[in-house]
């Protein structure tokens, strides 16, 4: 059956929290892992799987489904808790992260057989490319199913995403949407001292993009941003979504030590805590 | 079947056969789709665009993400052909090949054209000789070297029907003898004996299988009998066959239009001396770039001819333990 979808902004912030506890849960568990840009995509997750996107978790290859690619396949735990969360398997499973033998792989990976999974990726820049073959042959195919393609923001210093973003736009592929988790910072730093993307909004227009900008943990903004996607019919969309990395839990958001760490037992239980809050 | 009487129907280009190969299995199967990276004609992939333009996509000279996308239509069902320079399909674009590809085992047809210095008067930059090495290495690939037009043609059609997940087909520009019959078929995966020998076995692939087959007609007049094996498929490669013209021929001479590091020599040795050591020498690059020129002149610079490999089979000939 096809998931249910909801516009209940509380109910959306009761399935984030859980979302969010169980990326902490898992990366404790699993002792290492990108916990930063887990917590600043959550509500952009909860979004797309729980109030935009069409998709069965009792039938995960259903064709008419839409496709959710997540280019950045270091935030996976994000991904596997929303799935888990959304039915694609029991959240029990949540806490073989990274363990030998499991399907939740440290960056996603198809051949080891989890439900829901439409991609492995880790390699940067890679995933809008794919996306848009997606979105070409639903095209082709006359198949009303939507592709969205979640970029981090610091990925979009790979020229390989700007090639996927010309081609887009040439091949008006109105039946994609990009998010760009705009979360500020990266590994070494901020994006803009790393390596300066803004204007990011004008980069995109320029690209031949339908360009909008939310609150990436509003999740009325975000609703409504997804509402205006493809309204022109000839272009692709973009949504640059301002988040922070390490959104909910206070003491570690919008710090770029946490891209790649996980927390402790102890600090695993406090962040739990106050998610829950 | 007694493949003796080999002869040169006349000079035609791989690509040719290549292009001609997928406009057949775009009449086939409707699943099939090419992408262009704008040297649509140059790469053999013009037929196709025009006689099924709605089934071509143009992604300009862009080509990490025209491997991308190829992952993207092979997820929903259709079946990409990405054909553009082996420096550029197999190089360039690597890491999309490793990830998007493989890793995701999808079944994408990559085409490399312009292999070998055989390319000609572009020069270095434009002849692909370590595409076989890279893509070899790549888990869930397979990699065919077609010997001439006809067997390029029936080389397309076998990565679609006969082979799972992404196929890498290797393929020339210049006009080359086109010497094999379409009734020879096309397995995936088996070497194919096109002369019959026991004093030393040439192990050959692409352009240089014909050297092969003119290097034997001469060392018979020696009185050295060589084998002559064609390797269309380099991975999964024939194993038996290598094992067999090793234990049979006592000696072996690979011949390639590529680097011999990692390439078809690379995976004869594998075998050999995993299972059955026999002296072995090497026809091919060795680990130097080509340059601009005639063909068969730059051929005949770099040892990659006849008369080399009948120089490197009377060497191993010689070595071959009393
Ligand atoms: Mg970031």
């Amino acid at each position: 059956m096809v998931l249910p979808l909801t516009n209940g902004v509380s109910a959306l912030g009761e399935l984030a929290k859980a979302i969010r506890q169980s990326v902490v849960r898992s990366l404790a568990r699993a002792g290492s892992g990108h916990l930063g840009g887990s917590m600043s995509s959550a509500d952009i997750l909860t979004t797309l799987y729980f109030s935009v996107m069409r998709h069965d978790p009792a039938n995960p290859s259903w064709t008419g489904r839409d496709r959710f690619i997540l280019s950045i396949g270091h935030i996976a735990p994000v991904l596997y808790a929303t799935l888990a969360e959304a039915g694609y398997f029991p959240k029990d499973e949540l806490l073989s992260l990274r363990k030998m033998g499991s399907r939740l792989q440290g960056h996603p990976g198809r051949d080891h057989g989890l439900p829901g999974l439409e991609l492995s990726a880790g390699s940067l820049g890679q995933g809008l490319s794919v996306a848009t073959g997606m979105a070409i042959a639903a095209k082709m195919d006359r198949l009303d199913s939507r592709i969205y393609c979640l970029c981090g923001d610091g990925e979009l210093q790979e020229g390989s995403v700007w090639e996927a973003a010309m081609a887009a736009a040439h091949h008006q592929l109105n039946n994609l949407v990009a998010v760009i988790d705009r979360n500020g910072v990266q590994i070494d730093g901020s994006t803009e001292t790393v390596m300066g993307l803004e204007p990011l909004k004008k980069k995109w227009e320029a690209f031949g993009w339908d360009t909008l900008e939310c609150d990436g943990h509003d999740f009325r903004s975000l609703m409504s941003s997804f509402q205006k996607t493809n309204v022109e019919q000839t272009r692709p969309s973009v949504i640059i979504a301002k988040t922070k990395m390490g959104k909910g839990i206070k003491s570690i958001e919008g710090d770029y030590r946490w891209h790649g760490k996980a927390p402790s037992m102890e600090q695993a239980e406090a962040f739990i805590l106050e998610i829950a809050r | 079947m007694d493949y003796s009487q080999f002869s040169n129907r006349g000079n035609k280009a791989t690509k040719t056969g290549f292009g001609e190969g997928l406009l057949e299995a775009g009449k086939k199967y409707p699943e099939v789709v090419a992408i262009g990276a704008d040297i649509t004609a140059s790469v053999g992939v013009d037929l196709f665009a025009s006689a099924f333009p709605g089934r071509f996509i143009s992604l300009g000279i862009a080509e990490q993400n025209c491997m991308g996308v190829s992952a993207g239509l092979a997820l929903m069902g259709k079946i990409p052909v990405f054909a553009t320079y082996g420096v550029f399909s197999a190089l360039r674009t690597t890491d999309q090949v490793r990830i998007s590809l493989c890793y995701n085992n999808l079944h994408v047809i990559i085409g490399g054209a312009h292999s070998g210095v055989s390319v000609g008067p572009d020069g270095a930059t434009h002849q692909a000789l370590e595409d076989i090495a890279v893509m070899r290495v790549m888990p869930n690939m397979t990699v065919l070297s077609p010997c001439d037009a006809t067997q390029a043609r029936l080389a397309v059609i076998a990565a679609i029907e006969q082979c799972k997940g992404p196929v890498y087909v290797r393929y020339g520009r210049e006009a080359m003898p086109d010497f094999t019959s379409p009734e020879m078929g096309f397995e995936a995966g088996k070497a194919q004996i096109f002369r019959e020998g026991s004093d030393a076995a040439i192990i050959a692939t692409g352009h240089m299988t014909w050297e092969a087959l003119q290097a034997a007609i001469e060392l018979e007049k020696e009185g050295i009998h060589a084998r002559v094996l064609n390797i269309h498929t380099i991975k999964p490669l024939d194993e038996p066959a290598v094992i067999n013209a090793a234990r049979e021929c006592g000696a072996i001479v690979t011949a390639e239009e590529h680097q011999v590091a990692g390439g078809l020599g690379s995976a004869i040795s594998e075998v050999i001396s995993k299972n059955y050591p026999v002296p072995i020498e090497f026809v091919g690059m060795h680990d130097s770039f080509g340059e601009s020129g005639p063909p068969l002149e730059l051929m005949k610079k770099f040892g990659l001819n006849a008369e080399a490999i009948v120089q490197k089979t009377r060497k191993v000939f010689l070595r071959k333990p009393g």
